[in-house]
């Protein structure tokens, strides 16, 4: 396979690099990697031309929000009729008391959402509001409401085709549908289901390196040094050491199983999100009077944006980027996490996943565009964007907020950087088979890239990672669109059961 | 006939609240249920990787449960001529409790109580106290 073997060389390079960074490394990576990097890059990001614009429409964000759109017609807007009944799920109404001690619906949501909710929804937001005006917060919020359908779908296949060892462990994600999904229901589809089964195990794999520890990282130690004083920060420069001491963490948790740094995050992680989301809500309710308005200029520039690149396809195409970038629906990364559930009927976990791009993006990303808009850190300077952005709109209403917004990055950092290891850990053992030496040399790899990523600045490799993520929604989707009959079946017969009340309920 | 539902957690208080279970059972001629809850939310926050293992795990821990905990003391009762049942289940230990004596028409609750100050009662709730206030039958306390 070649292009396993790419990735097997990606590994060497990455094993084989010193922990600290040092000049000529960087150098060395790029020649390397950049050639790979602007293929793909140029592949996936390649923009189909519309007449009359002058920015087209880039392939992956096209090709992510038709399934979107696809998925959201084919199940009959599933994703507004269901979310009543999604959430008496995830509140545990239909969950027997005899499934006590097994992982519930809420459980495997807050997972699969620790690991999307991040810089995405704090920074991603702010660069698509500085450089879109308000009314990319529209398209923002529009699609994000249809890629629910799509995480509907692949969440659902995540949990049907899931691997149940003796040992009451289980593996799932689309690794596994594409495999056994495509060879059930098209057996003369075998072969092809396992060739999209490896491309997106390779993806991930890139994926989970690059933007989940690399990536993280950087991000999350760039805005340590600017809290502490930017260039004149006594950090600045020790990005090795960040990573050695950010390493050392995760790989207690990944490695040493110590569970208890693992439950600080988990405690820490939804109390930063609900203090994030709380004091935006706060700014909001402050300035109340200013809501309409916000309102108005979001509406007003989602249809007729003034002075914006691109005009009204661009803000369109910018809101719809965004949206994708954020909640990763079609990725495929999510199934792999919703798998875990402790379930006899995979449409429910597909219905409980209909919150996850509903919170991501319809609540967190409108949250943090109106507290922009409306504390005005849009119009006093366009120098600022990502999370600087964020953290002054904040900063207008509460001083300390700056503070909270770091903590807040570096905790998401963290449980983002634990998430993607594993699922970059399930793709690497469903090529090279499972077994405590070859997790453990997964493990070790995605440690290296959490320092290296911490302390380089390396463009390529993030292009690279970027890209990568993105691509594993070409071989997911095309499976997933296979596969879409077998939901449909799913689905009908259980929304039957549903409506006519032959669920047991136990509250 | 009287049946008498005792909680213990593996803890001295616990162990204080079957004895007392024992005696009363001796006297009225009842049964005896002594259930032990694996403190457990539905609501918790947790890595992927616990999740997919968390079947195995929690099939560990019933088995610890039931075979360290359970099985010594459901045996020595049944030996001392008392009708005893062990219960094994994960949840908020009062909650569970209510559960398991409605589910068993149980005629009493017998628990200990760590006799903790009260602020740290406070803080970390009292399974006691939370029994008190809802079960469906009466409460023994054992201090």
């Amino acid at each position: 396979m070649n292009a396993s073997r790419c990735s097997l060389a990606l590994f060497a390079l990455l094993a084989s690099m010193p922990a600290f960074a040092q000049e000529g490394v960087d150098s060395v990576i790029d020649r390397v990697v950049t050639p790979l990097s602007d293929g793909l890059s140029a592949m996936i990001f390649w923009e189909i031309p519309i007449p009359g614009v002058e920015q087209g429409i880039p392939f992956i964000v096209a090709w992510l929000v038709v399934a979107a759109l696809v998925f959201t017609f084919y199940f009959g807007f599933i994703n507004l009729r269901a979310m009543k009944h999604a959430f008496r799920l995830v509140r545990g109404d239909y969950t027997s008391p005899d499934a006590a001690g097994e992982v519930t619906h809420f459980q495997a949501l807050a997972t699969a959402l620790s690991g999307t909710v991040g810089l995405g929804n704090i920074a991603g937001v702010a660069l698509a509001v500085s450089i879109g005006g308000p009314g990319a917060t529209f398209w923002m919020v529009l699609a994000g409401l249809f890629s629910m359908s799509t995480k509907f779908v692949e969440c659902t296949l995540g949990v049907k085709y899931r691997n149940e060892y003796a040992d009451g462990t289980v593996s799932g994600g689309p690794m596994y549908y594409l495999s056994k999904g495509l060879a059930a229901e098209y057996p003369r589809l075998k072969l092809f289901g396992k060739v999209l089964a490896v491309v997106f195990a390779v993806f991930c794999i890139g994926g989970a390196l690059g933007a989940g520890a690399m990536f993280q990282t950087n991000q999350a130690f760039s805005q340590l040094v600017n809290v502490t004083g930017g260039e004149s920060s006594a950090l600045n420069g020790y990005g090795w050491l960040f990573g050695l001491v950010i390493a050392a963490l995760v790989g207690l948790v990944i490695i040493g199983g110590i569970r208890s740094i693992a439950r600080v995050t988990e405690k820490i992680v939804p109390l930063m999100a609900i203090l994030y989301v709380s004091s935006g809500l706060l700014v909001i309710g402050l300035n109340v009077d200013q809501v309409p308005a916000a309102f108005a200029a979001i509406i007003h520039g989602a249809f007729d944006p003034e002075g914006i690149y691109g005009g009204f396809i661009g803000v369109l195409i910018l809101g719809f980027r965004r949206a994708a970038f954020s909640n990763e629906a079609g990725v495929g990364s999510a199934a792999i996490a919703h798998s875990a559930v402790r379930t006899d009927k995979p449409v429910t976990e597909g219905l409980v996943a209909l919150y996850e791009p509903f919170i991501d993006t319809v609540v967190v990303c409108t949250i943090t565009a109106l507290v922009i808009i409306i504390t005005g850190s849009l119009a006093e300077g366009s120098t600022i964007e990502g999370v600087a952005l964020t953290s002054r709109a904040f900063g207008e209403a509460f001083d300390w907020f700056p503070i909270v917004l770091l903590v807040a990055v570096l905790m998401f950092a963290f449980s983002t950087t634990i998430s993607w290891s594993y699922y970059g850990l399930k793709s690497f053992t469903y090529l090279f088979g499972e077994g405590q030496s070859k997790e453990l040399v997964f493990k070790g790899i995605v440690l290296a890239a959490v320092v290296v990523g911490s302390s380089i600045n390396l463009a390529s490799v993030m292009n690279f990672a970027d890209a990568m993520i993105l691509a594993m929604a070409l071989p997911n989707l095309i499976g997933v669109y296979l596969l879409a009959p077998v939901v449909k079946r799913e689905l009908r017969i259980y929304w039957a059961d549903y409506k006519a009340g032959r669920l047991k309920t136990y509250r | 006939m009287s049946r008498f539902l005792v909680g213990i957690d593996g803890s001295d208080c616990g162990e204080r609240a079957l004895d007392v279970a024992r005696e009363h059972a001796r006297a009225a001629g009842a049964e005896l249920l002594v259930c032990y809850v694996i403190n457990w939310s539905p609501f918790t926050f947790s890595t992927p990787q616990e999740n997919a293992e968390r079947h195995r795990r929690r099939e560990e821990e019933l088995n610890v449960a039931r075979t360290k905990i359970l099985e010594p003391r459901v045996e020595a009762l049944n030996g001392a001529g008392i009708k005893t049942e062990g219960m094994a289940r994960h949840g908020h230990p009062a909650r569970t409790l209510v559960q398991l004596a409605e589910e068993h028409d149980a005629t009493m609750i017998v628990i200990g109580r760590a006799g903790d100050t009260p602020m740290k009662t406070r803080i970390f709730g009292g399974t006691a106290a939370a029994l008190v206030q809802s079960a469906p039958c009466p409460v023994l306390v054992v201090p």
